[in-house]
């Protein structure tokens, strides 16, 4: 009846090795009991997503910039298909112009997320990521106008 | 005699939640790892008969107090925030203990132990959430927001919105119209 206590499953895509080390280890001191799934590109995400057997994730960190299979690439991808409209994903990128962050929110992105230069600063974030994504799986709020920039 | 017995603790446990689930009536499924879902409600009574014929067999029904309790404070907010005459005079943590018939202290304490969030912070998520439905679905301006969810000016709102989003309430508006268009085009 009730999962508030069930586990957070996060999925992270992210072609750079420092960074996918830094976002687990944020990830691992924080007090949300999660499980983290990690891919290096964005063509082994789809293939995981893609994949009946595997279940859909309660978010998903999407680097902007990668080689092969674009960050934007993949949103894009991602929202033409109807079983992943409800999928929480965020946008990982060192950019951040206006124009950007409008373009990828309206390109179905729900969370905008600068890539911070220090670790205290990503464990942060990822607190504050994290704890409000809970509540919109939670306390039923709509995610299609779910919004974060940070 | 001696008899020597062999068994399967998972296959048995879910034989007896089965059996009991379904002399009551109860419409479920058993998911993994020990959780029921559960697709209508259930009486208090119905309930309460349940968990004690589980604890004959040395089963027990986890949080379930607490959890509940979660849910109804849960629905008391938001009943606060969708209905405006509702909207309290008084504090909110009065109105809740009120509601609740329950210390504030310990409302709170329940609260943040089983949702990862702060009461007064959840009751920001939602206000937020409800000024995004009456500016998409009611096309509402936000001095109509503000005079609704009882903001004290449209500077508190933008703030407020800005604080939890990271987006001004126009670009937010911008974002949504723009997806709207694309959906269209695909």
């Amino acid at each position: 009846m009730d999962r508030s206590q069930s586990q957070m499953q996060i999925l992270l895509c992210d072609d750079d090795a420092d960074d996918r080390f830094f976002f687990s280890e944020a990830i691992k001191e924080l007090k949300i009991d999660n499980a983290l799934t990690v891919f290096e590109s964005g063509l082994d995400l789809m293939d995981y997503l893609k994949h009946p057997e595997n279940h859909l994730p309660h978010i998903l960190f999407l680097d902007l910039n990668m080689p092969c299979k674009m960050g934007l690439e993949c949103l894009k991808e991602i929202r033409e298909d109807a079983q992943f409209r409800n999928l929480v994903i965020a946008i990982y990128s060192t950019s951040a112009t206006e124009q950007d962050i409008e373009d990828t929110f309206s390109n179905g992105a729900n969370i905008y997320i600068q890539k911070p230069s220090d670790f205290k600063k990503l464990k942060k974030i990822m607190h504050h990521i994290l704890n409000l994504n809970w509540q919109y799986h939670t306390a039923g709020l709509n995610k299609e106008t779910f919004f974060l920039n940070i | 005699m001696k008899l020597y017995i062999k068994y399967d603790i998972n296959l048995a446990c879910r034989v007896i939640l089965q059996e009991q689930l379904e002399s009551l009536q109860i419409k479920y499924e058993l998911m993994e790892f020990g959780e029921i879902d559960i697709s209508d409600t259930v009486t208090e009574e119905v309930f309460n008969t349940l968990q004690e014929n589980l604890k004959r067999y040395g089963i027990d029904i986890i949080n379930n107090q607490k959890s509940q309790l979660v849910q109804r404070i849960k629905d008391t907010i938001i009943d606060m925030i969708y209905e405006k005459d509702k909207l309290p005079t008084s504090t909110i943590s009065n109105y809740l203990a009120d509601q609740l018939n329950l210390s504030y202290g310990y409302i709170a304490n329940v609260f943040s132990e089983y949702t990862y969030t702060s009461i007064e912070n959840f009751i920001i998520i939602q206000k937020i959430e409800r000024a995004k439905k009456l500016i998409v679905e009611d096309g509402l301006t936000l001095t109509e927001v503000s005079y609704k969810l009882n903001y004290s000016s449209v500077a508190y709102l933008s703030a407020q919105f800005k604080k939890v989003t990271g987006l001004t309430p126009s670009s937010f508006k911008r974002i949504v119209d723009k997806r709207r268009e694309l959906s269209q085009i695909n």
